[in-house]
């Protein structure tokens, strides 16, 4: 039904689109040839993921010696990325179902991709762990099932395990939820491309998908659920990280504050992210009208609020190493600020606190380029953050003959690039292979704040003069 | 042999659900409305039921609750009892996070599978559209013909008065 319309609001899509304009729209660049910019940067990708493979076949080859890693320091680089990653997978998830939950009907333009990159995110994140199993092909025993080991069963105490549920739990369902979501479109795709090859595809893909609205009843039933599970479930899973490392007596890492300190670091971080991959997608794909530039101030004010949360989280830890009056925690504390790592602290508190005070400003917000700059700074600060929780809790521990100092081997920095290569490898075949806006759902949206339904391209209707007030959130 | 259908195309969502409505306010049955995206409203204007996958999702996602807090306990309980630090081996705190992950995991699999099989979707299913376009920008209001008493003449009127912009027939039917 249409919406009570105000004209204090301003349309979420611009450019008086009609109905089939849209599908033209998003299925444009998936029915031209791939630009040579698009080779360009999917042959970069894949190179680097190639890097990658090489330094982790070598690795699964000799064993995990070749890491920089010591008695003391015995996580470094390997467990920074994997929360590093899952943290960028919590945008997606956050855009696509707590967005949705709470009516924001502006996710629509950014949903599908912003849950492609969790998908790929959450497979980087994984494939650490994995490589640091040492024996990566028994990864396996870590799941629960009967077995000629005794049956020997795993710990269920063992935050390490809950994090094996939480992890797998998180990409199932996304990956349900997003293929859900793209049911209808794939049937779009069916009905109007002309190569049979396509259609057929298209066709299996669309599970015969025809449009009935008793269908759609139980699909948007389906999807509200999922939605609903989704959203604890996004706040459990960084949770459920932290705890790998609450769980433990270090000082550093045994803090009550972890988990709602981990959930707002991961938003902020993957909001970052987001905010990368849009700024460029919405210039090379041309959905400028679809991802405005109030898309983008939106996602910058989730990320201001989320990343004063993580100041406070910082806040707090120094706080608490003084009021706490243990030793141990106060050294740790005193250790990151001022010790041999400071400089890692001091990376992570500009980047992640510091500079984001910028986005307070609406014309810095509105400035693609300085969004642009900022969502990068963002996430080596939220790197960074990782990188000083995982190694400065751990590299002088509570014994000083024991004290040592970690840094990356060529192969772990190799494996990080690799990741990187792994994501923009997957979400580059994504923004060629399937559309890249969730076609039914931007056209359930298109007449938001306008008087009439543009329906065709003859009955166009004018639209009203735009409201001067702020775009009212609530749909 | 499908039933025969007859058909108004409109080309946009009020005019559907304006038209849907008038003629369910008639006594007829509608037999579908075909839309390419989810109209709010037109389930109530047809008169459907809201769905009742929501009891579904809740058996399933209970199951999953139940299974994971039993084989928990029948695991670190009865048959392989773990020793960690002089814990209890009955630690429920400890086996929350298992529980909620299985309770979401069934839950939100099932549900989705659950939803499949009641709409009969399946991979490679063969699409069967009343309209060409009904992806793109028309929405189609389908109608049975029942038998001779059918009123086409007084659908058509009242459909065109929503701005119906076409209407037809589809004598082999969709299924």
């Amino acid at each position: 039904m249409s919406q009570v319309y105000s004209s204090l609001r301003k349309p979420l899509i611009g450019g008086h689109k009609s109905l089939g304009d849209v599908t033209d729209d998003v299925a444009r660049p998936l029915e031209r040839r791939a630009t040579g910019l698009w080779w360009m940067a999917f042959l970069t990708a894949l190179t680097v993921l190639g890097i990658g493979v090489i330094a982790v076949s070598y690795q699964i080859y000799t064993g995990i010696g070749t890491w920089g890693l010591n008695r003391t320091v015995g996580w470094g680089f390997d467990i920074t990325n994997f929360v590093f990653w899952v943290g960028i997978g919590h945008a997606g998830t956050l855009i696509s179902a707590i967005l949705f939950v709470f009516r924001q009907r502006w996710r629509t333009s950014i949903n599908r991709s912003a849950e492609a990159m969790t998908l790929f995110a959450v497979m980087c994140a994984g494939l650490f762990p994995l490589i640091h199993m040492g024996r990566p092909w028994l990864f396996f025993w870590i799941a629960p099932y009967p077995n000629f080991r005794g049956p020997l069963w795993v710990n269920f105490r063992s935050p390490l395990l809950w994090d094996f549920f939480a992890i797998s739990t998180y990409f199932i369902i996304s990956a349900v939820f997003w293929y859900i979501g793209l049911m209808p479109d794939m049937a779009t795709l069916r009905d109007r491309t002309q190569s049979r090859f396509k259609k057929v595809i298209y066709g299996w893909m669309s599970f015969g998908w025809n449009g009935s609205t008793r269908t759609w009843v139980r699909y948007e039933t389906t999807y509200m659920l999922l939605a609903a599970f989704a959203t604890p479930l996004v706040l459990s899973v960084h949770s459920i990280v932290s705890m790998d490392f609450a769980t433990a007596v270090i000082p550093g890492w045994h803090t009550t504050i972890f988990p709602p300190y981990f959930v707002a670091g991961a938003v902020f971080s993957g909001f970052a992210m987001v905010l990368t991959l849009m700024l460029i997608a919405r210039k090379v794909l041309n959905y400028e009208e679809y991802i405005t530039v109030d898309h983008i101030e939106k996602m910058c004010k989730v990320i201001l609020a989320t990343g004063g949360i993580v100041a406070l989280a910082y806040s707090m830890e120094a706080f608490m190493a003084w009021y706490s009056v243990n030793h141990y925690e106060r050294f740790v504390f005193l250790n990151r600020a001022l010790g041999p790592y400071a400089w890692a602290y001091r990376i992570m508190v500009l980047c992640n606190v510091v500079l984001p005070q910028l986005l307070w400003f609406k014309r810095v917000r509105r400035n693609l380029i300085a969004v642009f700059i900022m969502s990068i700074v963002i996430n080596i600060g939220m790197w960074f953050e990782r990188f000083v929780i995982v190694v400065t809790s751990l590299h002088r521990d509570f014994l000083p003959s024991s004290w040592a100092m970690y840094s990356p081997t060529i192969i772990e920095l190799a494996t990080l690039a690799g990741s990187f290569g792994l994501f923009f490898t997957c979400f580059l075949l994504f923004a060629r292979l399937l559309p890249f806006i969730a076609i039914g759902e931007v056209k359930a949206v298109l007449n938001y704040a306008r008087p009439h339904p543009p329906s065709s391209d003859e009955k166009r209707v004018p639209t009203p003069p735009a409201g001067k007030g702020e775009l009212a959130l609530e749909g | 042999m499908a039933k025969p259908l007859f058909l108004g195309i409109f080309e946009n969502e009020e005019d559907v659900v304006r038209a849907t409505r008038a003629t369910r306010e008639r006594g007829y049955e509608i037999y579908d409305v075909y839309a390419p995206y989810a109209v709010h409203g037109l389930d109530e204007a047809m008169g459907l039921r809201p769905s009742r996958l929501t009891w579904v999702c809740l058996v399933l996602a209970g199951g999953g609750f139940l299974i994971a807090t039993l084989a928990q306990f029948w695991i670190g309980a009865i048959d392989w009892p773990l020793n960690v630090g002089g814990r209890p081996f009955n630690s429920l705190p400890a086996y929350l996070p298992v529980m909620f992950e299985t309770t979401v995991l069934i839950g939100g699999v099932g549900v989705t599978l659950a939803m499949l099989i009641r709409a009969r979707l399946y991979p490679g299913k063969p699409a069967r559209l009343v309209h060409e376009e009904v992806t793109n920008n028309r929405f189609v209001l389908a109608m049975v013909q029942e038998d001779s008493s059918f009123d086409q003449i007084g659908l058509k009127t009242l459909w065109e008065s929503c701005n119906a912009v076409e209407i037809r027939e589809l004598a082999e039917g969709i299924r």
